[in-house]
């Protein structure tokens, strides 16, 4: 009796593994999700995985793509910059994954860069950043500084009147190095460097009150003042709470945000910001059919009507989209086909337009200006006429303004145009 | 057309005045006029709106109040199927009251997806705001009043200056006559007559608003071809002097305000420290839990503040007990379980605490999930109390300096003046001889153990007021409060006072130089020098107690 209960053991484990070897056997397109789901970025990040995670899902419900199913391989770097490295290299190496989503902070990108150059993989970085970067295998869905900082700076400038700034960001590459185009844009444009502040403050920054206090102070001068901020992740909550409390309104020293949306203000008290502004390629208030459609979409699958949606978010929608487009036409999934295919690829965007993949990498958006309701959502108050490309080196810094990216006929993400020389894939 | 505008103006001055006089009349003839410049509102641009509310605001209709106000608040709404324009009563709630903007009564409900808002932006807000400050001027309410002043002071224009000239003959209350005084003033400088421009700079110079300072300091400029804007020299001087004035009294407020700030920020510092005082100070555990012990405190806030919707005021206040019994228990717990195994053996109980540190954090993480968690300021928390045009303090951190010093008060009397206060120093200055008294050394070692931990989940409840709620609260302030206990001296309480006090203050003033950054860096530096200097720290423990250690 014992004997033969061991015996059918037996047969169910040489069963199971046969089962498994069958569902492994199954060919599927394997799609990497980098994204942290724990630690300081993870209130923006996990929304992130949940997006492609969507994504996918309604992919596998049309059929796959080329015939095969799509299956996700999500791994969690903690928002621990070394570990993105580490993470993408265990997808590109390990899991063979024909593309990766993910990262939001530069530092993360910054991180896996080199990774994904050795290993040739290919990544969709959703998030808007500094420029100053064109990589062969990377996919920039997210806004470079002309499509995001300068508008809204404009915007400022032009609408607002306003003739001081505040540049208040948080201390690491991506404040730093938007802080210096919008410093060397402002100083273009005759703003004294006196009518210029700028300041920095570490990850997850708590005691506001004197950098609010001087920035009551600078603000009040007699010019119109405005603050531009690249705060990110939470340290914006008690930077706002703070604001609130000393009562800073938007009709005296507006404040616009470049890491601030819907998601971020979901978890605040938003009365007291109402009027604050936010530049942004896409907005949850623009009311457009497939923007419906997709916020529809987006509460069925995370089974929740409260959660919000927000611009990496569409970001990574464009990116799926171009993917799936582009392996479509390459009738593959090898990265290098794939690359070829995606320069002019075309697919519609949330907000009524087209996004369009540009040689350097990134793609064209159309740039909105939203001023914070007290619901949480923002009411635009300005936006491009038309979609805006991505420029990946900044017009307005010394060093790259002859610098150009392009990887159709050049070849090349950093080739200078004076010294007709590439220098490869060093972007310092 | 300006002229045109300013004859607006005053016309809309003229029937504001008989307004007063008139009764109401339902049918008036500029009804229809009014509502259909009201309806022009609902397609119109930004730039477009301003224009019209300066069309209605001529009208003088009386509902003219309640439908800026409504506009300011974004109450103001259309029927999408008949584009007829209502106020609502609330924006929350489904579906929304309306009223009739002409006669402001009731005109039933709507589903709010079958009305659409007129919105506003930032500049049309700023105009908004000052017109209906017009309004508020004849308040009964005098807070409402001295509002309705400041609010025109920001932007005087011709209209304001008249209201606020006809509103000083029959104002009562002497600050807000004040107010309106500096309004006069302001407006005088204009004025074409050089001994009523000196006689304003002298009322103005009572003043410290930043308005009027820079309202002065303009009289000193230089036009582009050289000359001065304000021809006589009596008054330049005149404007100089009361432009120093008030650069001085400002510096000085401004001084006050760092200094609150220092006070403020060195009683979180404080806060957070002195439970770690009596677990690290008293008992010598060094608890690296101590900061998810806070983070507990915090999410025991939210819990409550979930459980109790309706009642946000109260909840913070319940949550201080609360807290206190959830992160006692919880220290108790692990004083019982793992800690006075490893009495004497601080290098064990540093990397055991720092297990339980990783546990917690990631129990909470799988409870709550790895986002933030959004606790809810309290309205009697949030703004700031206005001393005077320099000097504001904001309540949530005025509170957060009071609840401090009550909690200090509080330890010192527990350990000064209770039996178990006595036992707890007792032990701590000799643990055998405590014992040989009969003091059951074991129960005195968790309830230590316990009532440090319950102070560090009060801290979490201020702290859930200042920062982010989530699963690394305590990582971010652990540092802090060890450098605090270890610079004001361990085992000594007045020393983490000090010490923390100390310390926030020399940050604040740091870091308007400094910068935020660099201004911890130095006091990082600063202390490992003092701490070489004097291993012990600002208040050593004199005697045979701190002998053993």
């Amino acid at each position: 009796m014992k004997r033969k209960a061991m015996l059918m053991t037996a047969w169910l484990l040489i069963a199971g593994f046969m089962f498994a070897e069958a569902a492994a056997a199954q060919d599927t397109i394997k799609v990497g999700v980098l994204h942290s789901l724990s630690g300081t970025m993870a209130i923006s990040e996990t929304t992130l995985k949940d997006t492609i995670l969507m994504m996918i899902d309604a992919q596998n419900k049309k059929g796959g793509l080329l015939g095969k199913k799509l299956e996700p391989v999500v791994v969690d770097p903690a928002s621990n910059w070394p570990l993105f490295a580490e993470k993408a290299a265990q997808l590109l190496e390990k899991d063979k994954v024909a593309v990766v989503f993910g990262c939001w902070t530069s530092v993360s990108r910054k991180s896996v860069l080199p990774v994904f150059e050795k290993d040739n993989g290919l990544l969709f970085y959703p998030v808007q950043y500094e420029g100053e970067e064109s990589s062969k295998n990377v996919i920039y869905t997210g806004a470079a500084p002309n499509q995001q900082a300068i508008p809204a700076v404009d915007y400022l400038m032009k609408e607002v009147g306003v003739k001081r700034w505040v540049l208040e960001g948080t201390d690491y590459v991506y404040p730093r190095t938007t802080n210096k185009i919008l410093e060397a844009y402002l100083q273009a444009k005759g703003v004294k460097s006196d009518d210029i502040s700028i300041n920095y403050t570490p990850f997850g920054h708590s005691d506001w009150q004197s950098r609010v206090a001087a920035i009551k102070k600078f603000g009040s001068a007699g010019k119109k003042t405005a603050v531009v901020s690249t705060i990110n992740g939470d340290a914006n909550v008690p930077f706002y709470k703070e604001l609130g409390n000393q009562k800073i309104s938007a009709e005296d020293i507006p404040v616009v945000a470049f890491s601030v949306g819907e998601e971020e203000l979901s978890g605040l008290d938003t009365k007291p910001l109402v009027g604050h502004l936010a530049a942004w390629n896409y907005f949850e208030s623009i009311n457009t059919p497939g923007n419906k459609a997709f916020i529809a979409q987006w509460h069925t699958f995370i089974k929740n009507q409260k959660r919000t949606t927000n611009d990496p978010m569409e970001a990574h929608y464009i990116g799926f989209n171009l993917w799936v487009k582009a392996v479509q036409k390459a009738k593959s999934t090898d990265v290098e086909k794939v690359l070829t295919a995606l320069p002019g690829l075309e697919t519609p965007n949330l907000t009524g337009g087209t996004a369009k993949v540009l040689p350097n990498h990134h793609i064209t958006k159309p740039v909105y200006i939203g001023e914070v309701k007290a619901d949480g959502q923002f009411n635009v108050v300005w936006k491009s006429a038309g979609e805006v490309p991505g420029d990946a080196w900044s017009d307005y810094l010394p060093g790259s303004k002859d610098i150009e990216a392009d990887w159709v006929t050049l070849h090349c993400g950093n080739y200078n145009k004076i010294t007709k020389k590439c220098s490869g894939q060093n972007y310092k | 057309m300006k002229d045109l505008l300013l004859g607006g103006r005053w016309l809309f001055l003229l029937l504001l005045a008989l307004q007063g006089m008139l009764p109401a009349n339902a049918q008036s003839p500029n009804d229809a006029s009014f509502l259909s410049t009201l309806g022009e509102l609902r397609e119109a641009t930004y730039s477009d709106k301003a224009r019209i509310v300066e069309r209605l605001s001529q009208s003088g209709h009386s509902s003219l109040r309640a439908v800026l106000t409504a506009l300011l608040e974004d109450r103001l709404y259309f029927r999408n199927n008949d584009q007829k324009v209502f106020i609502v009563k609330s924006t929350e709630g489904d579906p929304l009251n309306l009223i009739d903007p002409l006669s402001l009564k009731d005109a039933g409900s709507a589903p709010s997806d079958s009305l659409t808002q007129i919105g506003t932006n930032n500049a049309l807000r700023r105009e908004l705001r000052t017109t209906v400050a017009r309004f508020a001027l004849s308040s009964p309410e005098v807070a409402v009043r001295l509002d309705a002043v400041r609010e025109m002071l920001r932007s005087l224009d011709d209209a304001s200056v008249a209201l606020l000239r006809e509103r000083s003959g029959v104002e009562t209350n002497s600050s807000v006559k004040k107010e309106i005084a500096t309004g006069l003033a302001l407006a005088a400088l204009d004025g074409s007559d050089a001994k009523a421009r000196l006689e304003a700079i002298a009322t103005l110079k009572q003043s410290i608003s930043q308005d009027v300072r820079n309202r002065l300091a303009r009289l000193l400029d230089k036009s582009p071809d050289g000359s001065f804007i304000e021809s006589n020299e009596k008054v330049r001087g005149a404007a100089a002097d009361a432009v120093e004035t008030i650069d001085q009294l400002r510096t000085f407020y401004s001084a006050i305000q760092t200094l609150f700030f220092g006070l403020s920020l060195g009683s979180v510092l404080v806060l957070i420290a002195i439970g770690l005082a009596i677990t690290f100070g008293v008992m010598g555990v060094i608890n690296m839990a101590h900061g998810e012990l806070m983070m507990l405190g915090a999410y025991t806030t939210y819990a409550i503040q979930t459980a109790m919707p309706g009642h946000i005021g109260i909840s913070i206040l319940a949550a201080i007990p609360t807290a206190f019994i959830v992160a006692g228990l919880t220290g108790v717990l692990m004083e019982r379980t793992i800690i006075r195994f490893l009495y004497g053996r601080p290098l064990e109980t540093l990397l055991a605490t720092f297990g339980v540190s990783l546990i917690l954090q990631q129990s909470v993480r799988s409870i709550f999930s790895a986002n933030n968690r959004s606790v809810v300021t309290p309205g009697w928390m949030s703004g700031s109390l206005r001393l005077n045009d320099a000097l504001a303090i904001t309540y949530n951190r005025l509170y957060i300096v009071i609840f401090t010093v009550m909690v200090f008060c509080l330890i010192l009397v527990v350990l000064k003046r209770t039996r178990i206060g006595l036992d707890i120093r007792a032990v701590a200055q000799n643990r055998a001889m405590a014992r040989a008294m009969g003091i059951r050394t074991e129960w005195v070692d968790a309830m230590t153990f316990g009532l440090g931990s319950g102070v560090a989940g009060m801290a979490g409840v201020a702290l859930s007021q200042l920062t982010n709620v989530g699963p690394n609260l305590g990582q971010s302030y652990i540092i802090d409060s060890f450098m605090v206990v270890v610079f004001g001296g361990v085992g000594n309480l007045w020393g983490s006072l000090i010490g923390g006090m100390s310390m926030g203050i020399v940050n604040e003033l740091l870091e308007p130089y400094a910068g935020a950054v660099l201004a911890k860096i130095f006091i990082l530096v600063a202390l490992i020098f003092f701490i070489q200097a004097r291993p012990r720290g600002l208040f050593p423990q004199a005697g045979r107690a701190a002998e053993d250690k």
